[in-house]
């Protein structure tokens, strides 16, 4: 009889030391999946959705790069095709890595502007020179105001806008293939670009 | 070449860790004192290789190496120098390199002030040390390079994040991570002592000066980082209940529970599995909040990068120190035996009732960080837990930990009676009510119940002190000589507490701050609080990469007019970084804060962020206190390992010979 009782209390004690162990399993389960969600793109536990999304640009009218043909938002509000819309400058490393992916898109036939934010025109153009322009138009946001009405997080960031000038997608960063692959494209096939 | 050099370390380490997890265990499993004896040559060995490349990265950072990303993205050529050198360890990648430099010299500092140990419980512990750190080194040198290069490289670096060039926030990192990775010792003590399949009291005592040093260190820390956000973000408060600040907080409610409850093991062999249980958890916690916090998926202020990929990584090793130790624990700690039996009202009965509420606090603050990505992940809301929540949970389980606080180390061991408890400390718990009535009489609501909360635990702890030395009631002289003869551990406890309740009463004190967010224009005057606030003029500044925009206040008493200060708070750009911080002028006077900081300018004004923050600073004072009393404790002669203990392990390595033959 006692040597049931004390069995049966080894097997309480075993139950109850065991137990830190199903919590861990419980919260690294969770855990897993939210990661494995954050890398499929459909968790983000940081979202700062873009306000643009589904509106249409601000107002804006910004001068090119050394006198070439600049940007205004009227162009943006009606372009008439699927396009992206970057902004970045020569100061910012992130921007290293997103050239190469934008020079990529823009063999691709896809029409992409560039927003040069906070940068000296000379030293866009020894970027442009150095890394490739896959730009179809620059304009230089110097005072960084036009970045603040998108409603810009920081360079990179990559805004694609449809036909009719609405905002589809934004994202903050330097392009990744996979990026482009499990979210632009499909957005550029359904957009029918 | 240096940070190949560096790099080439790392993966030398990483080998070298390895080889120091299995040989020790191993050696130590089969008797083998060779093995034993290889432990603490390896565990050294691999501290060296790991300081090589910490200092190959600090190098690179000195000579401004662009050439390595970590120093382009984070440094430049015209950062100050200190901030050249803090900067390698104020992003992910040197920050990871500096936690594993840490915990290799933790293993170090075992194989090297651990001679009394038995050596095979130090080959074991040497053996865990060096298990977790080839997990991490691994990490390190596959996911998180900090020494990688970039091709071509670029003229110039993107410079140290503004808000990082602060000397508090330099060595924030450095602190904290020693008070995180000390646990380490801890836990590896722990599952050595799992293996080992007993623990005692010698475990113990063994346990208590690691944990202690790790406390120490971590209290600093945290409230050095408090301290930062303070100042340095300009919000006017202290603590945001944001998931890093609890992910550091978790740690050390477990921490400070895993202190106590050694106390119980070294003085009574009673709370074993619990206290290993306790620095298993304490541990892993710290891991978790080091770690989690960087994989991206806390919704966080002093948001890192997000990095889901590394996530993974993080996760599995996470899940193999934390799982691989606790099922250790399951399937070991039944065989762990209670020994020492008490009554629940007891000194043990008390340290019990710390842990079970301090635990408790930990599972709140705990339930209120993880709800947010749980509920998302679960039902896809967006939700999150602020501080009204935490307030309303801690508050009420910290009310009863302070008043057990003050009456527990008046008990006795195994048995007590509240009664005569009660009666020694009659003269604090009447004037904490005195403070309270008071309190209450002059409108300060629930805040004078903190105040004589904060009181009580001065007092009592001031009062135990007292009753040890039978002072007032033994000849002044007499009573003198029992005071020096007192132990310093005891001091260190009453010093530790006493600090609890200065920075309560500061914690306190700022519920009762006043504040006012206001649009100001040169010459304006408003008042808040007892002051008037002057805006005298607004000027132009330089700093060395830096403009700033600085703001003149003169403060004056409202009544009498009497000038108080002049406070000048400024807003600085940092045109590299494209970052604006604000630098937030403060007046203290040891009672009160007088606080501004600034906002954006608009019409020709600016936004001000006035507050009065009454009994602001104690809130760092009480923590240093407390941080102090904890190194008077851990230079008490006890704790380092003396006399008994070179008994046992004479004992034991005639054990071991025996096993070997």
């Amino acid at each position: 009889m006692s040597a049931q009782m004390s069995q049966k209390s080894m097997l309480g004690r075993r139950v109850m030391l065991g137990a830190p162990l199903v919590v861990l399993a419980a919260a690294g389960g969770g855990w897993a999946l939210m990661l494995r969600r954050m890398a499929g793109g459909n968790f983000d536990p940081h979202s700062l959705p873009s306000q643009l999304i589904g509106k249409k640009v601000p107002d804006f009218d910004l001068p090119g790069l050394n006198g070439g043909a600049g940007i205004t938002g009227a162009e943006l509000q009606k372009p008439g095709r699927t396009m992206l819309v970057n902004f970045f400058a020569s100061w910012c490393i992130p921007c290293l890595e997103d050239a190469p992916m934008l020079n990529q898109l823009a063999k691709t036939g896809l029409p992409i502007w560039g927003i040069t934010y906070k940068d000296k025109p000379a030293d866009t153009e020894q970027f442009l020179s150095q890394h490739g322009n896959p730009f179809g138009r620059i304009a230089v946001d110097l005072p960084g105001r036009v970045a603040i009405n998108w409603g810009l997080y920081g360079v990179p960031e990559t805004y694609l806008i449809d036909a009719s000038g609405i905002v589809h997608w934004r994202y903050a960063g330097a392009l990744t293939q996979r990026v482009i692959d499990e979210d632009l494209t499909p957005l550029l096939h359904r957009l029918g670009a | 070449m240096i940070p190949e050099l560096g790099h080439f370390a790392i993966a030398l380490a990483t080998v070298i860790a390895l080889a120091q997890g299995i040989v020790s265990i191993w050696g130590a499993h089969r008797g083998d004192a060779r093995f034993i004896a290889a432990a603490p040559a390896l565990a050294l060995s691999q501290a060296l290789a790991v300081l090589f490349a910490f200092l190959a990265l600090v190098w690179s950072g000195i000579v401004s190496d662009f050439s390595v990303i970590n120093v382009a993205e984070y440094s430049s050529a015209r950062t100050p120098l200190l901030y050249k050198i803090t900067g390698t360890w104020g992003n992910h990648e040197g920050s990871i390199l500096l936690w594993c430099l840490i915990l290799s010299v933790c293993g170090a500092a075992v194989a090297g002030f651990g001679r009394n140990l038995p050596s095979a419980l130090r080959a074991r512990v040497i053996g865990v040390l060096g298990l977790v750190a080839c997990g991490f080194l691994l990490f390190t040198l596959t996911a998180s390079d900090p020494l990688g290069r970039i091709w071509p490289p670029p003229s110039e670096g993107q410079g140290v994040n503004p808000l990082l060039q602060d000397p508090g926030l330099a060595f924030h990192p450095p602190i904290l991570y020693c008070g995180y990775v000390g646990f380490a010792v801890a836990f590896a003590f722990a599952v050595a002592s799992l293996l080992e399949g007993r623990v005692d009291a010698a475990w113990g005592r063994w346990v208590r000066p690691w944990t202690l040093g790790a406390w120490c260190l971590l209290t600093g820390g945290i409230a050095l980082g408090s301290w930062w956000s303070y100042y340095e973000l300009g919000w006017g408060g202290y603590w945001f209940w944001d998931p890093v600040e609890n992910a550091s907080l978790l740690p050390w409610l477990t921490g400070t529970a895993l202190l106590h409850s050694a106390i119980v093991v070294e003085k009574r062999e009673a709370l074993k599995i619990w206290s290993v249980l306790l620095a298993i958890t304490t541990f892993s916690l710290s891991l978790a909040g080091t770690f989690m916090v960087r994989s991206g998926l806390l919704n966080s202020v002093h948001a890192f990068a997000n990095d889901p990929t590394r996530g993974i990584f993080i996760l599995v090793l996470l899940g193999l120190v934390i799982g691989g130790s606790l099922l250790l624990f399951a399937w070991r700690a039944p065989v762990l035996q209670p020994a020492g039996l008490f009554a629940p009202l007891s000194r043990e009965g008390a340290l019990v009732l710390n842990n079970i509420l301090l635990c408790s606090i930990m599972a709140v603050v705990l339930a209120g960080t993880m709800y947010p990505p749980f509920v998302q992940l679960i039902f896809d809301q967006q939700i999150s837990v602020g501080p009204p929540f935490f307030i309303s949970t801690v508050v009420p389980l910290a009310a009863p930990l302070m008043a057990a606080m003050g009456l527990g180390p008046v008990l006795s061991w195994k048995r007590a009676a509240v009664a005569p408890a009660l009666l020694r400390l009659w003269w604090a718990a009447l004037a904490s009510l005195i403070v309270v009535l008071v309190g209450f009489y002059g409108r300060l609501g629930w805040a004078a119940v903190g105040f004589g909360a904060a009181l009580w635990m001065v007092l009592s702890a001031l009062a135990e002190i007292a009753e040890r030395s039978q002072l007032f009631r033994l000849p002044i002289g007499t009573a003198w000589a029992r005071l020096r003869g007192l132990p310093r551990a005891s001091y260190g406890a009453a010093v530790a507490h006493a600090g609890l309740g200065v920075a309560v009463a500061g914690m306190v004190g700022m519920t009762l701050a006043s504040h006012s967010i206001i649009l100001m224009h040169p010459g304006d005057t408003t008042k808040v609080g007892r002051y008037d606030w002057h805006l005298v003029s607004l000027t132009d500044g330089r700093g060395s990469d830096f403009t700033s925009r600085i703001a003149t206040v003169a403060v004056t008493n409202a009544r009498s007019g009497a000038p108080v200060a002049t406070l000048r708070p400024a807003r600085r750009t940092f045109p590299l970084q494209q970052q604006t911080t604000t630098d937030v002028s403060i007046k203290t006077n040891g009672f009160r804060d007088l606080y501004v900081a600034l906002g954006d300018e608009r019409d020709g004004g600016i936004v001000l962020r006035i507050n009065v923050n009454p009994l602001a600073p104690w809130i760092w004072l009480g923590a240093l206190i407390m941080a102090f009393g904890g190194g008077l404790s851990l230079s008490d002669r006890r704790l380092r390992i003396g006399a008994p203990v070179r008994f046992v392990r004479r004992q034991r390595t005639t054990a071991v010979k025996v096993a070997a033959e």
